[in-house]
């Protein structure tokens, strides 16, 4: 039988919402001298808000976490999946202490440490070399142990030829690796890690995913891996726990946790308000965006099906010719991997308040899965580039967010690098086998 | 019997609620090479963001120096112990201007460093601690300036006397410390809820100093304001601190000891009202 080494029990956590001080001394003074003193109402009350005793005791509380239990062994890699605001960054802090829990506790064995976000502590003015040590110690190792693993710290960054330049020269991907590097050869035995895998080039993400991997089923320890990408979730977690508004809705086998996400209707959070602020658009304005919903606004996309993307935009001046762009990032590097033609959407002259709406599909199995930025564009198309136009562009706001509960053999992949991001799509055909037989 | 081993085989419970005086002393020890490295930080970043340097800490003091010589010695003719002007007030500052750094720079500690305290845990009170021995570095060197000025008066042939007392400024050294440590603490544990208490900081640092014996001797402050002054824990430790190097100053044991336990309450104060704050301050700044 194996050993737990994290063992949580009614954990729950609550935040106070809403004004519980006034934020300054003079303020709380004055308060407590209008309210209490002279008996009369509290002026910094917000307007609207009830002032009875039972009714302020719930609606103040927001229980972030409510009575989660679940334990871990000893090795073990475990996924925490849940959409935004479901509690998953609450759990994370409070297994590694940044805050305290309201209620229950969490028993561990051994040292944690956490990669709530790499880098922390890093001074601008230090050579990587003095940031390895800082950076250690801050994450709970002893100097001794720093030295004896530096020289496996600055390979595995690949930036040992800058050691000791000070970091702020470092480009932001040598940042990061250096980070990185530093927190992956931390002796703890459970490791915590928050969506580091967002950062960093392609490569070196690989090198993190296969350096974790090899870190749980090589020596042992323990994983706890929180992360919106499903796809590393998959290659690394043999467990995942599902949070659902602060509670545990799942916790088994990783593939039938994502497969149960992925079917929740609740779990779409895609940030549509970005369409409705005016300020941050790029394009002059003469059309816009209204509404762009990504295979009917369901999170996760499967790249084996047609993926369809439904446009709907609003025409707010009159406009000669309306013609559509839709360009994809690549899932690490951002840089852009593919593009639409342009797309005429009306040759003809649309009038001010005209809405327009179409949905464009990508063929089924065009995509391998993964994060994939999108770029819309509307515009007006010239020849001369300088005078080629947009109306709008929504540029990585919206991602195609591909997931598949298969794996990359079972798709028909070849898993051994390189990846690349989407299918060639080859006929063979002259297929002829001659077979000889040696002796 | 199984049961009871079971339970202590864990390394770690996080609960809600500890006790007050859960101190965590034993995780600020296992974490003795984070407040080395933290000092090598403040001093490296200090050196190398600036052009003269290390050089900063003695203009400071020196200029100092000179404008209370100025102002305080010429223009108001404030009694100095019959002492030289330069070197009494030099030995005041260099005294008050590290009580007054510990205090101004532990003071912020909670929102200077919000960031990283709500990213990874260590045990808060090693930042505080890292900025009194941070100091400690600055205070050596402005020493160094003081006993440079001291050497240059006994060699032009000016008449001074070490006392015994000089014993005791290790034990000075100390209070100095732990007093700055104690109200800085308090102050960035009220902070996190009061942010208008920052003002105050800066503000009543420089206040406090005139209610110390900074520029004038205890010996020439008025009869009926003198009990005032004398209650405050940093009067006593420079008065000390001047006889104890410049041979004229006030000196008990009494007021030693009363001082020593007015900082030892401060200081205690505010480590649990540290330590209450920590728990969940990430919360609420």
């Amino acid at each position: 039988m194996s050993r737990k080494v994290i063992e949580v029990h009614q954990l729950s956590k609550a935040y106070q919402i809403g004004e519980f001080t006034t934020g300054t001394l003079s303020k709380d003074l004055e308060r407590w001298w209008i309210t209490r003193v002279r008996g009369k109402e509290d002026p910094f009350l917000k307007v609207g808000e009830t002032n009875q005793r039972d009714k302020r005791g719930d609606s103040n509380v927001v229980w972030s976490l409510r009575d989660i239990n679940f334990s871990i062994d000893q090795g073990e890699a475990v996924g925490i999946i849940g959409k935004n605001g479901a509690g998953k960054s609450t759990l994370l802090k409070l297994l590694s202490r940044v805050t305290a829990p309201t209620a229950g506790n969490i028993k561990v064995k051994g040292r944690i440490a956490s990669l709530l976000e790499v880098g922390t502590g890093f001074h601008p003015e230090l050579t990587g070399r003095e940031n390895i040590y800082l950076n250690g110690a801050i994450l709970g190792m002893r100097k001794r142990e720093i030295s004896r693993k530096l020289e496996e710290i600055v390979d595995f960054s690949g930036v040992e030829r800058y050691i000791d330049t000070p970091v702020k020269r470092y480009s932001s991907g040598m940042y990061v690796r250096l980070a990185f590097a530093v927190a992956a050869h931390l002796e703890s035995e459970i490791l915590i890690v928050d969506e580091v895998l967002a950062v960093g080039d392609a490569d070196f993400q690989k090198k993190c995913l296969g350096k974790m991997g090899e870190v749980s089923k090589g020596e042992g320890r323990t994983i706890l891996f929180v992360s919106h990408n499903m796809a590393s979730v998959k290659a690394l977690c043999s467990r995942a726990i599902l949070l659902t508004d602060g509670q545990i809705s799942m916790n088994r086998d990783t593939s039938s946790v994502i497969k149960s996400y992925l079917n929740d209707p609740r779990s779409v959070p895609l940030e549509r308000d970005f369409l409705r602020d005016p300020a941050i658009r790029r394009g002059n304005g003469e059309a816009r965006f209204a509404e762009i919903l990504v295979n009917d606004g369901v999170e996760f996309i499967d790249p084996s099906k047609t993926i369809s993307i439904q446009c709907t935009i609003q025409v707010q001046k009159v406009i000669e010719s309306l013609f559509f762009t839709l360009m994809l990032r690549g899932r690490e590097s951002s840089e852009p991997i593919g593009a639409s033609r342009m797309i005429p959407v009306s040759k003809e002259n649309l009038e001010a308040g005209t809405i327009v709406s179409f949905t464009i599909s990508l063929p089924p199995g065009l995509l391998r899965t993964g994060m994939y930025p999108a770029y819309f564009w509307i515009g007006k198309p010239r020849k001369i580039i300088g005078e080629h136009y947009p109306y709008d562009v929504v540029d990585s706001r919206f991602y195609l967010n591909c997931v598949s509960d298969k794996d990359e053999y079972e798709l028909g992949y070849n898993p051994s690098d390189p990846v690349g991001f989407f299918t060639i799509d080859t006929k063979m055909r002259n297929l002829n086998i001659d077979q000889y037989v040696i002796k | 019997m199984n049961r009871n081993e079971r339970i202590q085989d864990w390394d770690l419970i996080i609960e809600g609620k500890t006790s007050l005086f859960d101190l965590k002393f034993n995780d600020v020890w296992q974490y003795r090479d984070l407040l080395a490295l933290l000092v090598k930080r403040d001093f490296i970043s200090f050196y190398k963001q600036t052009v003269f340097g290390p050089l900063w800490f003695f203009i400071q003091p020196l200029f100092t120096m000179i404008v209370y010589t100025f102002v305080f010695g010429n223009l108001a003719g404030i009694s100095t112990d019959g002492l030289p002007q330069p070197l009494f007030y030099l030995a005041g500052i260099t005294a008050w201007s590290y009580f007054a750094d510990c205090l101004t720079k532990t003071s912020t500690v909670f929102r200077d460093n919000a960031n990283i305290f709500g990213k990874v845990y260590f045990p808060r009170l090693i930042m505080p601690l890292s900025i009194v021995v941070s100091n400690l570095i600055r205070f050596g060197v402005q020493f160094l300036l003081f006993l440079v000025l001291l050497a240059y008066y006994y060699a032009i042939g000016v008449e001074l006397a070490f006392s015994w007392v000089l014993l005791l400024s290790p034990v000075l050294l100390v209070l100095m410390a732990l007093f700055g440590l104690g109200l800085g603490l308090i102050i960035t544990a009220l902070t996190t809820k009061y942010r208008d208490l920052t003002f105050l900081v800066t503000f009543g640092v420089q206040l406090m100093m005139y209610g110390t014996t900074v520029i004038y001797p205890l010996n020439a402050a008025p009869e009926n304001y003198k009990p005032w002054i004398a209650a405050n824990p940093m009067t006593t430790i420079i008065e000390t601190f001047r006889l104890a190097f410049l041979g004229a100053g006030n000196f008990s044991w009494a007021s030693l000891g009363y001082s020593s336990v007015a900082i030892g309450v401060i200081f205690i104060l505010g480590v649990l009202i540290f330590n209450k704050t920590e728990r969940s301050f990430v919360d609420t700044i």
